[in-house]
This record gives structure tokens, C-alpha cells and sequence, in this order.
């Protein structure tokens, strides 16, 4: 079997064209890869690039040089060079994501908003419900919650409904930006199993953890992005 | 996942005079995909959405649609009696202002069964009871069914457009600034249902908009547009968390943050 995800060579700036065009390099020479049932965490200070690298890993953000090959149903996909349905597809099945702040669409339920996933795979959506509702409540989201859209929610709140999200499916790759930010200590353990049970299940894992303890319980390495950042001279 | 197109773009330019309404425009639209058009007035999208819809005929390129049959169609080609056919049953049309989009002086129900009878439809029963779970899904009550629009808010007459066009469960669908002119909680809702309907139905879609958050929320491709060119397009969450043209990158950077 292929591994999962592999990142090679990839540069990535921003040209401001509202500041007189100048231009910010982000990364350079980005290269490292997740193996199956790894849990692979982006190291280095704040600002450094290390959202911006999982952005460019989901194909928010595009890149200006470089691969992102994901293995994708079997074949290989260059994200890095995608079209937009073909990232679109490789979202669907292949590559999970969740990010730091939800974003909430008007009037859909929590619930809803966990089952998603599933159902854009064809999943009955009674079924769906039935495990996003599981999820909900492993993650301890009060149940009165469960039927009401998440824009009104805590920070905490939101946050367990886009993990529940982005853990209901049974993608190969799972990106993960600060899952734990705002948890309290029961709720990150829930999460730090939740991590534990992906890997076991072959999953490969990237993510960024500044909780230390969090850290330390799911990483099998390390992966210093101030390597990769042009300011590493500079400091 | 199909492997052909819906719809076939290629090089579509419109001239008013001397004067660009949009230039080289190409793309392909696939099944199930929504693809929004922004930019400000002005910049040609309106126009491009009318030359893709056949409402307008362009000045020069191609417009090539899949037909229920498999077979890929010039539009241009096509005779007027079978564009007319295609845009009363596989197409649909949502216009900003509601008004252009339904006949204000017959009643809901018959709005929306006109184009039931358009494909074929003569059981008045039938009919009846299509256009009553067509109001039910735009969350009308059944009993306005005999009431004119004239008698319906703005956001009711929108959402009766929407379902005016969604009865024939047509392939395609054109929106022009489908939210347009609606107070917030009206579009929300309004963007929610379309949300769920273009998700149920997997329909394609065009949709213009000026809306940043509408494209957010209701596309999976974007193409921005400024002086009649697509300066930028993408995956829209792409093009909006990385916009890369000076123009995008000020679009983004005007929307009022709640």
C-alpha cells in the first residue's frame, strides 16, 4: 500500500497586492510524509506556517511550487495540481479535515452538521443521524443541543461539533488543526482517544497540537515546520 | 461521478457596440456542480449567465449542453422551438426579481404547474397535488395555493420562483442574484433551502452573486469577474482563503466581518 500522504518540495508565498505587492514567503523545500496509523505533528512557534501548511494540504490555499500526493481510491493525486473536482472528490472520500473555527450555515442543526459527511457519501440519512448523534455524545455535547444550529454554541461547543464532523467518516488521511484548543480535560482525553482509535484503524494523521500534554500522547514524530520557514535565518 | 460535462463553455464573448459585456470565457460544468460568478456590477456576469442561458446571443463561441440522451448540443444550433423546450423542462431560470420570474396574476399553484403541463402533465389532480408539495418543500403553506403571488412577501415569492423551476426536476439551473434584495433572515433561509435542494436533487448550477457568503455557502467552483474577464477561478474555498488577483484579494478583504 502506498503511503497516504507524501509532501514534497513544496514553496508556498503570499503576494499582498494591497500592500504594493510584496510578496511573504511562507515555506520552502516542504517534504515529509504520514504513514498509515501515524500521527504526524507540525512543531514550531506561532506563525510560522503551520495552519497555512495544513490549508495547502487540503487545498485551501494553493501552492506555488511543489507536490502533495495523496492516495486517493487507489491512485495518486497531486493536490498540488488538482482541479477543483478532483479535490472536491478526494475531500469526500480520502482526506478529513477539521479546522480550527466552524463554520456554521444558517438554521442546520448540529446533528445535521455531523452527519454531513456521510451523507454527501450516500450514507441513509437515518443512519447518518443515528452516528453523528453517537458521536455527540461521546463527545459530551449536551443533548438539548443536538437539534439546534451551533452559531449560538460556546467555543467548546463548536469545536466537539466540527470534531464529531470530521471524525464520523472513515477517511484514510485526517488533518487536524488545534482540535483541543478550547476543551476541558475530559473532553481532550475523549479526543486523545478518538486519535488513538484512528490510528489503530490504519488512519494517517497530520496535525497541529499546542497542548503539550496533548502533544506528547498522540505524536509518533515531530515535524519542525521552522525548518522549512525563510525566517529561521532571519531569527 | 459522470465523466461528460453538462455544459461545454468555450471562448463565449458578448460586444455591445464597441463596448465588452464579457470576453473569452471558458469552463465546463459538471453534474452535481455549483458554480458561482462573482464580481461588482458592471463586470459582465449577468451578461455571461444571459449567453449561457441562451437569454442573449453571443457575439462569438460556443455553448454546449449534454441532453438527456447523452448526446453534447450547440446551443446556438438549436432551433428556437427546442431551446424554448429545453429552458420550460430541463432548465431552470431564477431571476433576482420575482416578478420576472412568475406570472404575478394566476394563482401559486398554477405557477408552478404551468411548467408541470410543459412536459407533458394533463391530470388536473396530479398537478394539483405536485405543486402543493413543491409549496410544502419551499415551506408555503398549502393553503395559500390558490392566492396570487401579489399577496406573497418578497422572500415567499422568491422561494415560489424556486420551485416554479424545480418542479420539472430540471438539470441545470441559472440563478441572477437569487438572494438579492431580501432582508437576512429571509435569505438565510432562503440560502438554506437552496443548500439542501441543490444537495437532494444533485443538481448543477450557475449562480451570480455579488455575495461573497453566498458563494461561500452555495458553491463548490468560483470563477470573479472584472471588465467582462474571468480574472480568477477555482475551488471556492480556495479562491477565497487564498485569493491570488489584486482584485480578489480587495473583494475578500471588503467583506464586514459580524
Amino acid at each position: 500500500m502506498p503511503t497516504p500522504l507524501v509532501v514534497s518540495e513544496v514553496a508556498k508565498s503570499f503576494t499582498m497586492h494591497l500592500r504594493d505587492g510584496i510578496r511573504l514567503p511562507v515555506v520552502s523545500n516542504v517534504a515529509f510524509s504520514v504513514k498509515a496509523g501515524e500521527c504526524v505533528v507540525l512543531g514550531g512557534p506561532s506563525g510560522i506556517g503551520k495552519s497555512s501548511l495544513l490549508k495547502m494540504v487540503y487545498g485551501n490555499y494553493a501552492v506555488d511550487s511543489g507536490q502533495i500526493l495523496v492516495d486517493h481510491e487507489g491512485r495518486l493525486v497531486d493536490l498540488a495540481t488538482a482541479d477543483p473536482r478532483t479535490i472536491l472528490a478526494v475531500r469526500r472520500a480520502t482526506l478529513g479535515y477539521v479546522s480550527q473555527f466552524l463554520r456554521t450555515v444558517p438554521r442546520v442543526a448540529a446533528v445535521d452538521v455531523v452527519a454531513e459527511p456521510l451523507t454527501a457519501r450516500g450514507v441513509a440519512a437515518a443512519e447518518a443521524k443515528a452516528t453523528a448523534e453517537a458521536m455527540l455524545a461521546r463527545l459530551n455535547l449536551p443533548r438539548e443541543l443536538w437539534q439546534l444550529p451551533p452559531a449560538t454554541f460556546s467555543g467548546g461547543e463548536q469545536q466537539r461539533v466540527n470534531i464529531a464532523r470530521g471524525f464520523i467518516t472513515d477517511h484514510r488521511i485526517l488533518l487536524l488543526d488545534e482540535p483541543t484548543a478550547s476543551l476541558d480535560a475530559t473532553n481532550r482525553a475523549v479526543v486523545v482517544e478518538m486519535i488513538a482509535e484512528k490510528k489503530a484503524a490504519g488512519v494517517a494523521l497530520l496535525g497541529i497540537f499546542h497542548d503539550e500534554d496533548v502533544r506528547e500522547k498522540v505524536a509518533d514524530r515531530i515535524v519542525d515546520v521552522s525548518a522549512f520557514s525563510p525566517r529561521k535565518s532571519a531569527a | 461521478m459522470t465523466d461528460a460535462p453538462l455544459l461545454k463553455v468555450r471562448d463565449i464573448s458578448k460586444f455591445y457596440g464597441a463596448r465588452i459585456g464579457c470576453q473569452n470565457v471558458s469552463f465546463d460544468l459538471w453534474p452535481g456542480e455549483v458554480l458561482a460568478i462573482v464580481g461588482e456590477s458592471g463586470s459582465g456576469k449577468t451578461t455571461l449567465l444571459n449567453c449561457l442561458a441562451t437569454r442573449l446571443m453571443p457575439t462569438s463561441g460556443s455553448v454546449e449542453y449534454r441532453m438527456r440522451d447523452g448526446q453534447m448540443r450547440d446551443l446556438s444550433r438549436m432551433s428556437e422551438a427546442e431551446r424554448r423546450f429545453l429552458m420550460r423542462t430541463d432548465w431552470g431560470f431564477v431571476h433576482q426579481n420575482p416578478a420576472d420570474g412568475l406570472r404575478m396574476a394566476v394563482s401559486a399553484g398554477a405557477n408552478v404547474g404551468e411548467r408541470l403541463m410543459a412536459v407533458g402533465e394533463r391530470h388536473y389532480g396530479n398537478i394539483r397535488e405536485t405543486a402543493g408539495n413543491w409549496l410544502g418543500r419551499v415551506e408555503i403553506s398549502v393553503d395559500r395555493i390558490d392566492d396570487q403571488p401579489r399577496a406573497f412577501s418578497g422572500g415567499m415569492r422568491q422561494r415560489l420562483q424556486i420551485a416554479r423551476n424545480l418542479v420539472t426536476a430540471p438539470r441545470l439551473v441559472f440563478m441572477d442574484e437569487p438572494t438579492g434584495g431580501l432582508d437576512v433572515s429571509v435569505q438565510a433561509r432562503l440560502l438554506d433551502l437552496l443548500r439542501g435542494l441543490v444537495q437532494d436533487l444533485g443538481l448543477s448550477a450557475i449562480i451570480v452573486t455579488h455575495d461573497l457568503a453566498v458563494a461561500r455557502l452555495l458553491s463548490h467552483r468560483m470563477m470573479v469577474m472584472k471588465d467582462g474577464v474571468v480574472i480568477e477561478q477555482g475551488l471556492t474555498d480556495r479562491v477565497l482563503d487564498d485569493p491570488r488577483e489584486a482584485y480578489t484579494q480587495l473583494l475578500v478583504s471588503s467583506i464586514l466581518q459580524v
